[in-house]
């Protein structure tokens, strides 16, 4: 059966209702914290703004204290409440969420490490264009595969899988100019290297938000859907096979 | 994804919840229609569920759902009871269980019960389980030590009173007495064990005692579980039907039950919200 977002506050236990409420609200702040961690780090390297990346690169450690904390929470609620049904599916799509955000946290730091060394060289950066495109593009992945989340829209995740294939092409032609201005200038090679890793990271965040989505749909219709062709998915395939 | 295939059968008055499609090959006990009423008040409402043979079937619902009033229809208890009236079918292996020639006696060694509280019988250990095979008659001595061995054995508590045979029974724990009345009911070669919440006296040690048993009695027999205590049904059955107000909810793969349950009743019950 389908659930909503205020499935998980019926129980007969309130502390149990707290207790998942408690486990969504720590997922939407680490993923808010992501997000903008991947917002900080773009900004800096267009921007040119070392102490903005230096930020963002000390800031990974508070990315994995709350993933750290957030497990820890579900070890608790599943020793304790032995959940079933879709609280179990809540409990288990916030541990690999969580997994997913933090990975998205190290691209952050990534992307930030890679701005550092461009801004400490001081040349031409190249390539800015689609670094800005893509990470326009795969923030509104992350942002709404998060609304997705909070609001248990299978609709909306859907959407996201949707469009990490679009992502996946972006990159693909992305790449493509930037080996030209490499066999243009030997000189480049560095810094567009360093932008191609950047480029590659904001790709990850894509594939790491195409996984945020896919846990919506497997917490919603308890259909698992990762490893499945986006292009057979569809609400009308979910429903027949949830 | 559920691997198994689901069909929905249509029930007379109202639509029912998903049923698992159990061949009748593969089926135990095949229970159609069965409505039972304890003075005029249902109890059980039109009923139809096929369970099968050598997995370990539970029952789950709140208390007054039916799931005890199915169990004991299941070997013929209520026939005493003059104030309960029904209708429908029981087949035990395609013979209708109410059929005249089937003898009560006969279908109670074929479809054994087991209760929440111990109930073993004022005698020694080897008395209880010899019980029911002297009743029968006409077994050597040396015959009743052998299959009084070989249940103590099947109910795992063989070596736990090998020594002391001749002691009574009332001087075992109550985890024993509960292993020593199931290794009763297994003296008797029975097809069929219901269990009527086993375990629910038990601490938690014996409690998992219990539930090992009846994983290990399932290659031999066809076990009918039922119970409150949702992780129980969770940890040792196969399939799982959820009984409500007399009516049968839902009934498929435990697993599925238990990650994904179809119906919105059914999910409310196994995860503790309110109807």
């Amino acid at each position: 059966m389908d659930i909503t977002s205020d499935t998980h506050s019926q129980h007969i236990s309130r502390q149990f209702n707290q207790e998942l409420e408690e486990l969504k609200t720590q997922l939407m702040t680490m993923g808010g914290l992501v997000e903008q961690q991947i917002q900080e780090a773009v900004k800096a390297l267009i921007d040119g703004d070392s102490r903005l990346a230096e930020k963002v690169r000390d800031n990974d450690r508070a990315v994995n204290e709350m993933q750290l904390t957030i497990d820890d929470e579900c070890t608790r609620v599943l020793a304790r409440r032995q959940p079933a049904a879709s609280d179990l599916r809540l409990v288990l799509a916030v541990i690999r969420a969580t997994a997913d955000l933090e990975r998205i946290g190290d691209e952050a730091s990534k992307i930030a490490r890679n701005a550092l060394s461009l801004i400490e060289n001081g040349t031409q950066v190249r390539g800015l264009v689609e670094v800005r495109h893509i990470s326009e593009h795969v923030r509104k992945m992350l942002r709404d595969a998060l609304t997705a989340f909070a609001r248990f829209d299978t609709e909306l995740a859907l959407q996201v899988v949707h469009e990490d294939e679009s992502v996946d092409d972006e990159y693909g032609s992305a790449m493509r100019s930037l080996m030209t201005f490499m066999m243009e200038d030997s000189r480049a090679i560095g810094p567009v290297l360093s932008v191609m890793w950047i480029l590659r990271a904001l790709e990850r965040v894509g594939d790491h938000a195409d996984n945020l989505a896919e846990y919506v749909i497997y917490l919603v219709k308890g259909l698992d859907i990762r490893h499945m062709d986006p292009d057979e998915l569809d609400e009308n395939t979910l429903s027949r096979k949830g | 994804m559920s691997v198994q295939p689901f069909q929905t059968m249509p029930v007379s008055r109202r639509p029912a919840g998903p049923i698992i499609d159990v061949s009748p090959e593969a089926s135990s006990l095949e229970i159609e229609n069965l409505t039972l009423a304890y003075a005029g008040k249902p109890a059980l409402r039109e009923l139809t569920l096929r369970i099968p043979r050598q997995r370990v079937t539970a029952f789950i619902g709140p208390s007054g759902c039916g799931k005890s009033t199915l169990l004991r229809a299941l070997n013929r208890l209520h026939d005493l009871n003059e104030a309960v009236s029904w209708r429908g079918s029981i087949r035990l292996e395609g013979q209708d269980i109410h059929a005249p020639e089937v003898a009560v006696d006969e279908l109670r060694r074929r479809v054994g019960m087991v209760f929440q509280a111990p109930n073993p019988f004022p005698m020694s250990i080897y008395e209880n389980v010899a019980f029911g095979l002297r009743l029968r008659g006409g077994l050597s001595r040396r015959r009743l030590d052998d299959i009084v061995e070989w249940a103590l054995n099947a109910a795992a508590l063989w070596d736990e009173v090998k020594d002391r045979l001749r002691a009574s029974a009332w001087s075992l724990s109550g985890g024993q007495q509960q292993r020593l009345v199931i290794a009763r009911t297994l003296a008797v070669r029975p097809e069929v064990l219901l269990l009527d919440e086993p375990a629910s006296a038990l601490d938690p040690i014996s409690t998992l005692k219990i539930e090992e048993l009846i994983r290990s009695l399932k290659s031999q027999l066809t076990l009918v579980l039922v119970t409150h205590n949702m992780q129980q049904a969770a940890r040792v059955s196969d399939y799982t039907a959820f009984l409500h107000e007399g009516e049968l909810v839902e009934y498929g793969p435990t697993d599925d039950v238990f990650t994904n349950p179809r119906l919105a009743r059914t999910e409310n019950y196994i995860t503790g919200r309110m109807a």
